[in-house]
């Protein structure tokens, strides 16, 4: 029995409270270290660390002044590190350091409270960066261990050791589901941001952007991350004619590529049968592109078209969206573009790739039909000994001109911007299409799989009366970059990344099953968006309801949720049973009544026996083992079968006789 | 029109009222209450608000940032805060409540009256508190099938009869988001003796023809042994000495002719004493008698105890003092 305040506030916990909560903590946090500055995770693993020794040691504790001394300079480091102190990054650094020092000076109950539950702040705070099935595993076991800790503080009496808090934890989980289902489900979601974005909000998505230049293309190549992945309702196109149109480059400066900043945009989309449908997920990339087969059909929900076929979201994609498409394969488009338009694509920096220039002059004699050019300077691409390869040697000041005659070394960029100055030399308007070529079919799910490394660029000339075709160098050479991915067109010595090659069957296989299985992920958890709650509601007969019927029917089923819980949390309240071993015990105590030993109300068993023993001590021996074997039993919890059976036996033998 | 005064304790009575219809204090209650679930008051402590307060904030994290998995989390804590709700309420609920022992004290110390907490069900109850001035408790677990004392300290100022008042059982495991309450209202009592006199006055001479050689009996000279400490031993009674050696108070004690014949009257004190010194001075002669192992009678107007020794028959003096004058109410 313990004499202590009857609030919370400032009851003093114990040190192993607090290592527990250290570890807690280090384990939130854990994500965080591997991603921030050294200097910023070594302080805070010093400074838990520094905790924890203090408190093996019995050490003094650390004063104030030095507290704020850790926090001023720490906080002056991060804002030299990110040159702000609130941006998402710099934010979350802050918080991390500062839930240390909070650990510094944690004693009582309230300090321990407040930081179990700012640690479960931070937890979401590692959702930014991930929020695979992983992550959100590794968060529920955090949180399970924070809330472990929650109840650990609360023991006022003898420590029962690590198992019933970390078992109640779980329990009070587990039975949290439904309620925190019903609320995922129907709890009112907004469409944020609510506030304007720190800028690093979106840093570290990667993709494709709207220029090109040497080398750019390449690093997309050497990432597992994925792209987007699509769905068909028919069969799959073949691999080669998977070219998911991206941005389309216009301008050339000598050495970049880069898209128009302006487009017109336009409603007259290709409607030529037969249309594949697919619904696309596209993972976000922080740029306004929405991927589609060439050429799309169809504007998904907010984004247009523009005149070179590019289909372009209202707003850059910060989430994954979901959008269904048709695609008409093998056409072409375009073919009454203005002259004005078309000049743009014939533009090339004056005095660079002279070589170039000369070679197309000659070409241009030789052949007057546009489509026949086109056809010799790909079988020159085939025939010649060009090779694809992703570790070119460097280019230098004419680098189409080094690239064609001499080091004839590259991959698709080195093709598809060569061979549209060689067009534009020789006078024909072409351009650079950048985007993805194939993917990988995942027969678990039935869908394709497109990654980064898929990311290709390829050329699209305009011919007269036919409009604008698309033409990929690459294929010329190496056809089985498009036909097989670029794992098959690659040389072995090449470096890529480990998922991208298929060599192992069972390793693939698993790898397809793990995909499937994050691709319903996606699509359930972390694609439940506004716009799906609406379709889940209306799917579910609310259509068309107004908030107070939304409200309504989140309270009911809030309250079923609950009722669920306390269902749960209050079976072990009923079945108040008559303990068997008090039921022989106060047999044995009604015996002993008989002769004049009455049980007081307040007197233990260990008492009462030593009273009866001495009024009665030819019977004190017999007392004494029944009262033993009646406190193993009933406060001991040893409750074997056999001492059961001995106390029965024991106690309805006794007799005063 | 009515005066200030009266405007508050109008108020204090309606607020009062307010609060019985609510929490349906009752007065005393006799033999086992059982805390079911009507008496079981639930509400969020401070930092259960604040939890609230972290999640709605990791909630508007989540909508900024469109973070789904953050949505999860801040509704499964939501959830799990709202079910250990359910676990403090049950932490409470069914515990039932009887008297316990309680010991007579001397007027300002603190009576320690013990409760008996039962709980009957497979569930383990840790951590309830017990307390009655709601600024400290005394904290107990109740395993499973078993019944526990818990021990309310209450302060003592006068002599006689005292009940513990209403008793608030507590707790707020097991996460400490939510206080669950009770409140115990228990028929029990407990007798507070006079507080004796110090120093007391020299105990009056025995009184001749009852012994041979009483005469000198002051109980007080010759030293027998020594006895543990028992309230309201008389300070220079206590072997320091023997305290320096051990942690346990020990009183020493004194043999006096046991057929030495004490009265220790009201008559014999100073007539210009007033009732409660009396009362005083003659506690502390019992005490002094008692520790010096005499024998004594006790006369009070209106009352005689004959000549006795021992420890009954100090208990039935010194309830004879505790209750003179008072109206006989809880005997």
């Amino acid at each position: 029995m313990v004499s202590l305040p009857t609030t919370l506030n400032t009851r003093v916990i114990g040190s192993r409270d607090i290592a527990w909560l250290s570890a807690g903590f280090l384990l939130a946090c854990v994500p965080h270290l591997l991603r921030m500055p050294v200097w910023i995770s070594l302080l805070t693993i010093a400074v838990a660390g520094g905790r924890l020794l203090q408190l093996r040691m019995r050490g003094k504790s650390v004063p104030k002044w030095l507290l704020i001394l850790i926090a001023v300079s720490a906080s002056a480091g991060i804002l030299l590190q990110y040159r702000t102190l609130f941006g998402r990054d710099a934010g979350v650094a802050l918080l991390v350091v500062m839930l240390a020092l909070k650990l510094l000076e944690t004693r009582t109950q309230r300090d321990g409270m407040l930081l179990g539950f700012l640690c479960c702040f931070l937890l979401v705070t590692n959702f930014l960066h991930s929020q695979t099935i992983p992550t959100a595993a590794y968060m529920l076991g955090c949180a399970w261990l924070l809330i472990a800790c929650l109840i650990n503080m609360q023991y006022t009496g003898p420590w029962p050791g690590w198992r019933p808090s970390v078992r109640r934890a779980g329990i009070l989980i587990v039975q949290g589901v439904p309620l925190m289902l019903v609320l995922f489900l129907l709890f009112p979601r907004i469409q944020g941001p609510l506030w304007g974005l720190p800028q690093d909000a979106y840093a570290g998505l990667s993709g494709l952007s709207d220029n090109m230049s040497p080398g750019s293309l390449n690093s997309l190549i050497l990432s597992d991350a994925i792209a987007f992945r699509a769905s068909f309702n028919g069969n799959i196109p073949e691999p080669k004619d998977l070219y998911w149109r991206g941005p389309v480059l216009w301008d050339y400066d000598g050495r970049t590529w880069t898209a128009p900043r302006i487009v017109q945009s336009t409603n007259d989309l290709p409607d030529i049968k037969p249309q594949i449908e697919y619904t696309v997920t596209l993972e976000p990339h922080n740029k306004r592109w929405l991927f589609a087969l060439e050429f799309p059909g169809m504007k998904p929900p907010r984004s247009i078209a523009t005149l070179d076929m590019q289909l372009l979201s209202f707003t850059p994609v910060r989430s994954r969206v979901r959008y269904e498409m048709v695609s008409s394969i093998g056409v072409a488009y375009g073919a009454d573009d203005d002259q004005s338009m078309l000049s743009r694509n014939l533009r090339l920096p004056p005095e660079t790739n002279p070589r170039t220039s000369a070679y197309a002059d000659e070409l241009r004699k030789k052949f007057p039909d546009d489509r026949n050019l086109v056809g010799e300077v790909l079988a020159r691409f085939r025939n010649e000994n060009f090779v694809y390869t992703l570790s070119p040697p460097l280019l230098g000041e004419h680098p189409v001109d080094e690239f064609l005659f001499e080091t004839r070394r590259g991959f698709c960029e080195h093709y598809a911007s060569a061979f549209t100055v060689l067009m534009r030399a020789a006078g024909i308007p072409a351009r650079v299409v950048t985007g993805y070529l194939g993917g990988e079919i995942n027969p678990v799910g039935e869908y394709i799989l497109v990654r980064q490394a898929d990311a290709h660029a390829w050329v699209e000339v305009w011919l007269k009366n036919t409009g604008w075709v698309r033409v990929d160098p690459t294929a010329a050479v190496s056809p089985a970059r498009v036909e097989r991915g670029i794992a098959s067109a690659l040389p072995r010595s090449d470096v890529l990344p480990m998922f991208v090659r298929g060599d192992f069957a069972l390793l693939q296989r698993m790898r397809l099953t793990l995909d499937s299985v994050t691709y319903t992920w996606n699509q359930w958890v972390l694609g439940y968006t506004p716009d799906r709650q609406r379709r889940f509601l209306s799917y579910i007969g609310f259509s068309e309801a107004t908030w107070q019927t939304l409200a309504f029917i989140l309270m009911v089923c809030a309250g079923v949720a609950i009722l669920i819980g306390a269902g749960f949390a209050l079976r072990d309240l009923r079945g108040v049973r008559e303990d068997a071993v008090k039921k022989i015990y106060d047999k044995f105590c009604r015996k002993l009544t008989r002769h004049g030993l009455q049980r007081d109300v307040a007197e233990g068993p260990l008492d009462f026996a030593r009273r009866a023993g001495q009024r009665l001590p030819d019977f004190a021996a017999a007392i004494q083992e029944i009262t033993a074997l009646y406190i193993a039993l009933r406060y001991g919890g040893d409750a074997k079968a056999a001492s059961m059976q001995i106390f029965r036996q024991r106690a309805d033998k006794f007799s005063v006789k | 029109m009515p005066s200030a005064a009266q405007t508050f304790s109008l108020y204090g009575a309606l607020k009062n009222g307010v609060l019985e219809w609510i929490f349906q204090w009752r007065g005393p209650e006799s033999g086992t209450i059982v805390l079911v679930q009507r008496r079981v008051f639930i509400l969020p402590t401070r930092q259960g608000l604040l939890f609230a307060g972290v999640i709605v904030l990791m909630l508007i994290g989540s909508v900024n940032y469109d973070l789904s998995l953050g949505f999860i989390l801040a509704f499964l804590l939501g959830a799990t805060g709202i079910q250990s709700m359910l676990h403090t309420f049950r932490n409470l609920a069914n515990l039932r409540i009887a008297p316990g022992r309680v010991l007579p004290v001397f007027a300002g110390e603190a009576a320690q009256f013990q409760i008996r907490i039962e709980n009957q069900a497979r569930l383990h109850r840790y951590s309830v508190g017990v307390t009655r001035d709601r600024l400290s408790a005394s904290y107990i677990d109740v395993p499973p099938a078993s019944e526990v004392l818990a021990t309310v300290a209450v302060p003592t100022r006068r002599r006689g009869w005292l009940r513990p008042g209403r008793v608030i059982l507590f707790t707020f495991f097991p996460v400490g988001l939510f206080r669950a309450w009770s409140y115990a209202d228990l028929d029990m009592h407990v007798l507070v003796y006079p507080a004796p006199a110090t120093p007391g006055l020299a105990l009056p001479p025995p009184e001749s023809g009852s012994g041979e050689g009483g005469i000198q009996g002051h109980g007080q000279d010759e030293f027998s042994g020594l006895r543990p400490y028992r309230p309201g031993d008389s300070p220079r009674h206590i072997a320091w000495k023997a305290v320096a050696r051990d942690d346990n108070l020990l009183t020493k004690q004194f043999a006096g002719r046991a057929d030495a014949e004490f009265w220790l009257t009201w008559e014999s004190l100073p007539p210009a004493m007033d009732l409660e010194n009396r009362i005083a001075h003659l506690a502390r002669w019992v005490i002094d008698a008692d520790g010096a192992g005499m024998a004594y009678g006790l006369r009070l107007p209106g009352l005689t105890l004959p000549l006795a020794a021992g420890a009954i028959h100090r208990a039935d003096c010194l309830r004879a003092l505790a209750l003179h004058g008072l109206a006989a109410d809880h005997t």
